[in-house]
Parts: structure tokens; C-alpha cells; sequence
């Protein structure tokens, strides 16, 4: 028997009825056909599921859609606001952060999170962050690369309008 | 019109990647995001037992739920011939178990049903009946005469003993060992490890039952082979059978070979008439399908006072499983191990091979390798460090003087390899210099007068890659050549075809700055395309780094025949002769005369608008390319190590990695491959392992047992290149994918060895955690 849900998903409202044992991964991807979030371990390993709910990171392997019910769930597919590609997906294809891209939506929702906390994160930083986060191709040198540089792509961009407001007054 | 700008995008720029739009936006599309309509599910049930005689299978109680739709067994299989299937190296192996279980984890049962969830829930409900027999573990007691019998169906298989496989000269290196001042052993152990690649392996099968066609949309490194090899293996007309393989969560070897599962979703799809669905979960992919290495090896060096080598004799055992199903070339029973002298000048060297069954999961591919080279590396490049700390020797100084010198080039090698090109002394040397080794060197020994542990490690290793030709290297006996269809359009762009396929190595951009750089279209204006059988060229696909060397040089042949095309069709345009035409950068122009020059793409637009008479119209062509010589790229890679002489912790310090793959197409993109490779090789050395117990249970099973490196245990890489082109391929490129992955390992654990090598330990096989150097370290009375 379904239980009704109400998930708030990419500003969404999205209503469904599914089986309690439906994984949010699985509602994601199989319910909303939002194939960007994937699926990696089953165990919690290896972040490829990562989505945010109410903007904190969480493997959406682990966790029932049921649990989701009345939150706020962020996925890749979020990140390119109005089709521009979001500072941090910029940076992750300037810097070669990504290689067989698998990997990638969750680093990039992961990395975003910690740049929501931390505005100038140093690589120990990134580095624990994304901890959970595994990566085969890349070797992380050049996904760190990227973290920073998109820190700083957001830095400078929160700072003109505070200038702008600034030059106002 | 005179060329001034200069063209973007050619071979040397590190160009960002094409494809790398759809994955920052989530919308690769990779097996599992694939749904047609009325899509069945699929599920396997695997063996508890690692041998076990099956007695009787029951499906009656997961027939009837709800929502199942079948229940396929062996014995279903077996009245379609399809129970049993060749392997990769030519043994068989079973799709789904009718007389035996040979591993934990091999395929009994599959179910189909509508949703996975439903396919998932039956598994329990089939009733399997087991006579549980002793699992054959260790391969050395595999080969004992009382063993049990683990392929007892094979006819004529009295043993578990596979194949015994020599290299080199036997007698010869008999000399050399009688005439040797030193001789100098190792025994080491690569233990198994897996791939892993992100992304698991899966199909969805979708057979229409009114045509025939088959639609196989699967995880494949070669989907051109593996379409023949499933008209052979399954009688399906080969016209009909389409593999698509679309994006692919990374490889590393671990999609090349056919699995139960792919062969068993064909054959529901066919029986049914609806699309099935079968994705591995992870604990699938760990426990059964291929995993690499797993090589007990014996080496002994001869050399003489001054510490040059005189011969190399070398003995293994390779531990494969209850199926042989390396993944390899025919003739070559050990892959291509015996490029096992390496980067040395060895006059004389022999190799003897024996493979042994044991009951564990089948494979031997090759991960992140050139069937085997890995093992081959791993074992010289501790061998000589074994040979350093003998004959008291610098570890760079002993490399240093058995080099294989660069005039010596091309080289003959004792086991028989013609290495193409190489500068080895170049490569050391600026990674000495670049890690400031004599500085590190007295830093090492001011910390070991206060008992503190560090170490420098070196490895200076030489691949063999890129394979064919093919009249020495084959998969299941197809020529291992390559392919490479290009087609211009009327507008002057392009859509370039290959038989190759990326699984992450970046083919739509680095192919296309090739086609760039030969024929002057931008790369921006070429649509690379690869994985659909369809609308591919024939080629045997991507693994044994063998995309640039194969298929990268077809590309540039093909580009090339369609320039001289371009010529004609110039010449007929300036009212010259062809012969008088000169080409730079997409332009083509009488020679001495530059200022009046016609682009490729007005070039293209008269291909099918103004031709000469008697010329064919379009602009298009394809090649077939079959490679003269591998490629041998190489490097020395330098690290540095501190032990934690309480807890055995091993801190990689630095890791100086100097790699020569010829000319770099993308150095962006050969560099994130580098940093790829070195990060595997460093979780191979210290953290990943697929082990058994007495039982046969597999205690690699999922991400919490096999550990992978993270970003925070990985070292931060400091990588340099120097470029010695190979002579044979068109553009002078060697591959490179594979390089870290095979001569890291080796580097780490001679930095780990080098720190407490003074102490009496020798060797501590991978992965080298911190239990096993802290034990070391503790029986020479030396831990914390």
C-alpha cells in the first residue's frame, strides 16, 4: 500500500504515493526520472547518490523517500539556474574535475554545501568534505582545483553587489 | 588569404573537455538511466557456497509472486545450448549453474518481474538444495594431486592445473645465473583487487519478437567484439544484434569481458518479448565479476659485483578462478607478463607461467593494464630494489647503470618485445632532481640517527601497450586493429566515427583535435561518436591503453586520406595541380602563393557542389588501422614515505611522477589521467584487496571491506612529462591510461621497504596497511 508523500523537489512540489520501503534514490530516479543523482554502493560509500535535503548533503541510498516527506531535496539537475551553469559546474569543466562524469552530480552537491558554510575553504577542507565522496578517474588533485576555484568564482560575485550597495550609501 | 591565426584546438592544447556539458548538468546517460516501455527487471540469485553440488532448485514459491514473471534456471538454459558460454581466454564458463557451484557468488537463478523490487523479493523464495563440497582456496594447494577436482565436467580435465606458459631462453638464463657473482630473490604476492568502477555493470536487452532485432544497451568497453561474441555465443543473427553502449561510469578493464547477467537479460528479452533490465548492485560487481591480479611470483635477478644485471629468471602461479576468463590475447597465457625486464638492458631472461583453478570468482582482467604488464612492473621494480639493498646501492644509482640506453632504441628485449622508442636516464633524472633527491637522501639519514622512519621509493617502469599488431594479439580471435569513419559535411563539419569507447578518457575532444590538427577542421566543428554498433565502424574497443595508439592513429590516417582528397578538390578550385598544393591549418593553398588559399570547409562545401570531373562527390572515409608495433610508454615515479613506529601508518609524504607517453594530444586530459592512475595504484598498495577465507567466502564484498582511496587519503601529485614520440604512430603518441595505475604500486612500496630496510625487512606484500608493517616492524624489535 502507498503512503502519501509531498516532497519539495529543485523548488518543486512533487506528490506521489510510494511503498515505504521506496529508497529517495529510487523516487528520484524511477519516480521523477531525474537520472542524475545515481547509484554506486547501495551502502552509504561512496556519495555518487548524494542530493541535498533542506541544503544538507545525504546519500539518497540510505534514506526512505517516506523520510524526505515535507522537505527540501536539491539535485544536480538544479545546479544550471535558468540554464546557466552554476559557478561550481563551470569550475568542475575549466579545472577537469570530472572524467566519466559518474561521480560528478554528487561531488558537485557535496561541494556546494561546503561552500555555502565555508567561503574560502583551504584543500584539508575540500578534501575532508568530500570525504565521502568517491572518485575512480580523477585522483581529486583537480576536483580540490575546482572547489576553490569556485569558491572564488562565488566570492567575487556575492562582493559586487556589497560593493554596489556600498558606493549607494 | 594568409594563415595568422593560429588554429585552436590542435594536437598540444589542453582544450576543455566536450562532453563534460551533459555531465556537470546530470544528464549523461549511462545504462541504468535507460527505461522503454513495458521494461521487465531482473534479478540473480548467487551461491552461498564457494563449491557445492547442486541438488535440486525449486522455483514454484518465487514464481507465484506477484509481479514475477519468470523464474530462469540453468536447466531452462541448458535446453538452449546457453547454459555454458566460451570465455575471453578460451575456457568456458557457466551462465547460470546446473551441476555445480564453483565460487560464492556465482550465478544459479535469475528472476524477471516488473519492478526490481519484486525481482529482489523472489530470490528467497527459490529453493536451492546444496551438497556442500571443499573449497579449493589457495592455489598452490589447488595444484596438490588430492585436491578436489573443481572443473570435474571438462573432458580430459584430470587437475586443476590450467596451463603452462614459457618465455625467453631457458638455457641461456641457466648460464648467466652459473656465471653470476650475485643472485639476488624475491617472493611477492599480488593479491587480487577489482576495478570498481562508480558506475556497475548492467543491460537492458530489448528484443523485438516480430523482427529479430536485438537492442543491447550495455556496459561495454567493446561492444564491437562483444557483438560477435554474442551471435556466436547465443546464435543470434550477428546483422541483427545492436549494442549500444552509451556513457560509461568508468571501466578500468571491468567491462571487457560477458557476464552471466548480460547473457541471461538477452535471452529473457527473447523469450519473454519485452525489454529486461539487469544492473549489478555493488556486492554483484565485487563478488563475481572480473577481478585482477592475484599472481604469486618468484624472481631472481643475476648480476655481477659491480651490480649489472646478467639474466632474470622469473616463476609464477596465477590464481584464476574456477573459470579461465582473462580477458588477454590468444597466445599469451599470462597476458603480456613477460615484459617483465622492464626499463633494463637484461641479456638473457625466462619466464614460466602456470594458472591454477581455484574456487573463486572467474576474470584476470587487467585493471587499469595491459593484460598483465602490472604484475610484470610491480615484480622488476621490487626486484631491483631488492637488488639495491644487496649489493648496498643506491636505488637510482643501480637503475641508472642497467638502463636500456637511449641509442639502444629500437631495443630487442630477451622475451622477445621490439620497444619502439625511449630516453630512460632523461626520465630518472628529472624526477631526482624535481624531488630533490640528495637533499631528501640526508634528511633520511639525520632522521634514522633519532630512530625515526622515512623512506624514498623509485620506480622507473616501461609499458606495453596499444595492441596489435594483429597478427600477434587477438581477443577470442579477433585481430586487435582498429577503426576510425570520417565524414565532413557539405558545411564544413564533421562527424568522426570510431570503433574505440570512452568510458571517462575524454575521446569526443581529444579524437577531434587530432582530425583538427591533420585536417583543419575546428574541434569545436567535429562530433565525435562511439559505442553503437550501428553507426560504428568494426574495432576491438577501449582497454590495454590502446585508444590513442589504435584508434587515435586511425584517426589520423583517415584525416590524412581525406586532406589528399582536399587537394585534388583545391587544385580544381585555384586552377593548379594537385601536387603543387600545401596544407597549414585548414587551409590550402598553392605552393608560394599562401595569399590565395581555400579552406577545408570551402573544400568541403565543392566536395558536393564543384568537383573536377571524374572525381567521387563527399568528403568522406574510414580506416582500418593495424598498428606495426605496441607502444611503450614510460616514467619514473619518486615518493616519499614516514612510518608511524607506534601504529605502522604509513604518510606518502610526496609523489614525483615523471611520465613520457610520446606526444600529448590534450595534456589537460592526459594529466587527469595520470592523477587517475596514481590514485588507484595507491589504494592497490595500502588499502584495496579481494581476499578469501578457508571457506571460500569472499571478505571484499562491498565498499566497507574493499576500501577505495578518498580525497583525504589520497597524496597530492607532482607530475612532469618529458616527450620521446614513438617512431611508429602517425602523430608519435603512446598510451597512456594505464602508466600510473602500473608503475605506482611498485613506487610506494619501495619508499615504505627503503624506510625500514636497514632494519632487516625486506618485503611486505600489498596492501601494505598498518597492521602488517606495525608486525614488521614489532618482530625486528622496532615498533613503538
Amino acid at each position: 500500500m502507498g503512503q502519501p508523500i509531498t516532497v519539495t523537489v529543485n523548488g518543486e512540489k512533487r506528490s506521489a504515493e510510494v511503498e515505504p520501503r521506496l529508497l529517495l534514490v529510487h523516487f528520484i530516479r524511477e519516480n521523477l526520472r531525474l537520472t542524475g543523482t545515481h547509484i554506486g554502493c547501495d551502502t552509504t560509500h561512496c556519495g555518487a547518490c548524494t542530493v541535498l535535503l533542506d541544503g544538507t548533503p545525504v546519500k539518497s541510498c540510505t534514506m526512505f523517500a517516506v523520510q524526505a516527506d515535507g522537505q527540501q531535496v536539491t539535485t544536480v539537475e538544479a545546479l544550471a539556474a535558468g540554464g546557466t551553469l552554476h559557478p561550481i559546474q563551470a569550475a568542475f569543466k575549466q579545472e577537469h574535475g570530472l572524467q566519466c562524469g559518474f561521480c560528478t552530480p554528487g561531488m558537485m552537491l557535496t561541494s556546494l554545501a561546503l561552500l555555502e558554510e565555508k567561503k574560502d575553504p583551504t584543500d584539508e577542507d575540500i578534501r575532508w568534505a568530500l570525504s565521502g565522496n568517491i572518485c575512480r578517474c580523477t585522483g581529486y588533485m583537480n576536483i580540490v582545483k575546482a572547489v576553490k576555484s569556485a569558491a572564488a568564482t562565488m566570492n567575487a560575485a556575492a562582493a559586487v553587489p556589497a560593493e554596489a550597495a556600498a558606493a549607494r550609501s | 588569404m594568409a594563415v595568422d591565426t593560429p588554429l585552436k584546438g590542435v594536437i598540444g592544447d589542453s582544450i576543455r573537455r566536450k562532453e563534460d556539458d551533459r555531465f556537470i548538468r546530470g544528464r549523461g546517460n549511462y545504462v541504468d538511466d535507460i527505461s522503454l516501455p513495458g521494461m521487465l527487471h531482473m534479478a540473480i540469485l548467487r551461491s552461498p557456497y564457494a563449491h557445492a553440488r547442486i541438488k535440486s532448485i525449486k522455483i514454484d514459491a518465487a514464481q507465484a509472486l506477484p509481479g514475477v514473471v519468470a523464474v530462469v534456471t540453468g536447466e531452462l538454459l541448458a535446453q538452449h545450448k546457453l547454459a555454458w558460454m566460451p570465455t575471453l581466454s578460451g575456457d568456458t564458463q557457466a551462465v547460470l549453474a546446473t551441476d555445480k557451484v564453483r565460487f560464492q557468488g556465482q550465478e544459479i537463478a535469475c528472476v524477471i518481474a516488473t519492478e526490481a523490487a519484486i525481482a529482489r523479493d523472489a530470490l528467497p523464495l527459490i529453493e536451492v538444495d546444496y551438497d556442500v563440497l571443499p573449497a579449493v582456496v589457495d592455489p598452490w594447494k589447488s595444484l596438490d594431486p588430492g585436491a578436489p577436482l573443481i572443473r570435474d565436467e571438462k573432458e580430459g580435465q584430470t587437475s586443476n592445473h590450467i596451463y603452462h606458459w614459457e618465455a625467453g631462453d631457458k638455457a641461456a638464463t641457466e648460464a648467466a645465473f652459473s656465471k653470476a657473482d650475485r643472485v639476488v630473490s624475491l617472493e611477492s604476492f599480488y593479491p587480487r583487487c577489482h576495478p570498481s568502477p562508480l558506475e556497475t555493470c548492467g543491460i537492458v536487452a530489448d528484443i523485438n519478437s516480430a523482427t529479430g532485432q536485438a537492442n543491447l544497451y550495455m556496459t561495454s568497453q567493446a561492444p564491437h567484439a562483444h557483438r560477435t561474441l554474442f551471435a556466436i555465443v547465443a546464435g543470434l543473427p550477428e546483422e541483427k544484434i545492436r549494442i549500444i553502449s552509451p556513457d560509461i561510469g568508468g571501466g578500468f578493464g571491468n567491462k571487457v569481458p560477458i557476464y552471466p547477467g548480460y547473457v541471461v537479460a538477452t535471452a529473457a528479452s527473447l523469450l519473454i518479448g519485452k525489454p529486461v533490465k539487469w544492473v549489478e548492485d555493488r556486492s554483484d560487481n565485487l563478488i563475481s565479476t572480473g577481478f585482477a591480479r592475484d599472481f604469486h611470483m618468484r624472481g631472481e635477478m643475476a648480476l655481477d659485483d659491480s651490480g649489472k644485471m646478467l639474466g632474470l629468471r622469473v616463476k609464477l602461479l596465477s590464481d584464476n578462478g574456477a573459470f579461465f576468463a582473462d580477458a588477454q590475447p590468444t597466445k599469451f597465457k599470462a597476458g603480456l607478463f613477460h615484459i617483465v625486464t622492464g626499463s633494463y638492458d637484461v641479456p638473457t631472461a625466462f619466464v614460466e607461467a602456470d594458472g591454477a583453478y581455484t574456487n573463486k570468482a572467474p576474470g584476470g582482467v587487467a585493471y587499469r593494464c595491459s593484460f598483465r604488464v602490472t604484475e610484470a612492473s610491480y615484480l622488476i621494480e621490487r626486484l631491483v630494489e631488492s637488488a639495491a639493498i644487496e649489493m648496498k646501492m643506491d636505488p637510482a644509482d643501480i637503475r641508472l647503470k642497467n638502463f636500456i640506453k637511449p641509442e639502444q632504441f629500437p631495443y630487442k628485449s630477451a622475451t622477445g618485445f621490439e620497444y619502439d622508442s625511449g630516453d630512460y636516464p632523461r626520465a630518472m633524472q628529472l624526477a631526482l632532481d624535481k624531488i630533490g633527491y640528495k637533499e631528501l637522501r640526508k634528511e633520511q639519514a639525520e632522521k634514522r640517527k633519532n630512530g625515526e622512519l622515512m623512506g624514498i621509493g623509485v620506480a622507473s617502469f616501461t609499458e606495453v601497450v596499444g595492441a596489435g599488431p594483429g597478427k600477434h594479439y587477438d581477443i577470442a580471435g579477433l585481430r586487435m586493429f582498429d577503426s576510425a569513419e570520417l565524414r565532413v559535411h557539405p558545411t564544413g563539419k564533421a562527424i568522426l566515427k570510431l570503433g574505440v569507447k570512452s568510458q571517462g578518457q575524454g575521446h569526443e575532444t581529444t579524437f577531434a583535435q587530432i582530425v583538427a590538427n591533420e585536417l583543419g577542421i575546428p574541434a569545436a566543428d567535429v562530433e565525435v561518436q562511439e559505442g553503437d554498433t550501428d553507426n560504428t565502424p568494426y574495432g576491438l574497443g577501449t582497454y590495454a591503453s590502446r585508444s590513442t595508439p589504435v584508434g587515435g592513429a586511425a584517426t589520423a590516417v583517415v584525416s590524412r586520406k581525406l586532406r589528399d582528397k582536399a587537394k585534388i578538390i583545391a587544385a580544381h578550385l585555384l586552377e593548379a595541380s594537385a601536387a603543387d598544393i600545401e596544407f597549414d591549418q585548414g587551409k590550402f593553398f598553392v605552393r608560394g602563393a599562401p595569399s590565395k588559399a581555400k579552406t577545408i570547409q570551402e573544400i568541403a562545401f565543392a566536395a558536393y557542389t564543384n568537383l573536377p570531373d571524374g572525381l567521387e562527390a563527399g568528403l568522406e572515409g574510414v580506416s582500418y588501422y593495424d598498428p606495426p608495433n605496441m607502444t611503450f610508454p614510460f616514467g619514473t615515479y619518486m615518493v616519499v614515505v614516514d612510518i608511524d613506529r607506534g601504529t605502522g601508518q604509513v604518510k606518502v609524504r610526496r609523489m614525483v611522477a615523471v611520465d613520457d607517453c610520446g606526444v600529448r594530444i590534450n595534456p589537460m586530459v592526459v594529466e587527469g589521467q595520470i592523477h587517475g592512475g596514481l590514485t588507484e595504484g595507491f589504494g592497490i598498495a595500502f588499502m584495496e584487496l579481494i581476499t578469501f577465507d578457508e571457506e571460500g567466502n569472499c571478505l571484499g564484498s562491498n565498499f566497507t571491506d574493499y576500501l577505495l582511496p578518498t580525497a583525504w587519503e589520497t597524496p597530492k601529485f607532482e607530475t612532469f612529462e618529458t616527450v620521446t614520440p614513438s617512431p611508429h604512430h602517425p602523430i608519435g603518441a603512446k598510451g597512456v591510461g594505464e602508466s600510473a595505475t602500473v608503475g605506482s604500486p611498485a613506487a610506494y612500496v619501495n619508499a615504505v621497504i627503503d624506510a625500514v630496510a636497514h632494519l632487516g625487512i625486506t618485503n611486505i606484500d600489498m596492501p601494505v596497511t598498518s597492521d602488517k608493517v606495525w608486525a614488521a616492524l614489532n618482530e625486528k624489535g622496532a615498533a613503538e
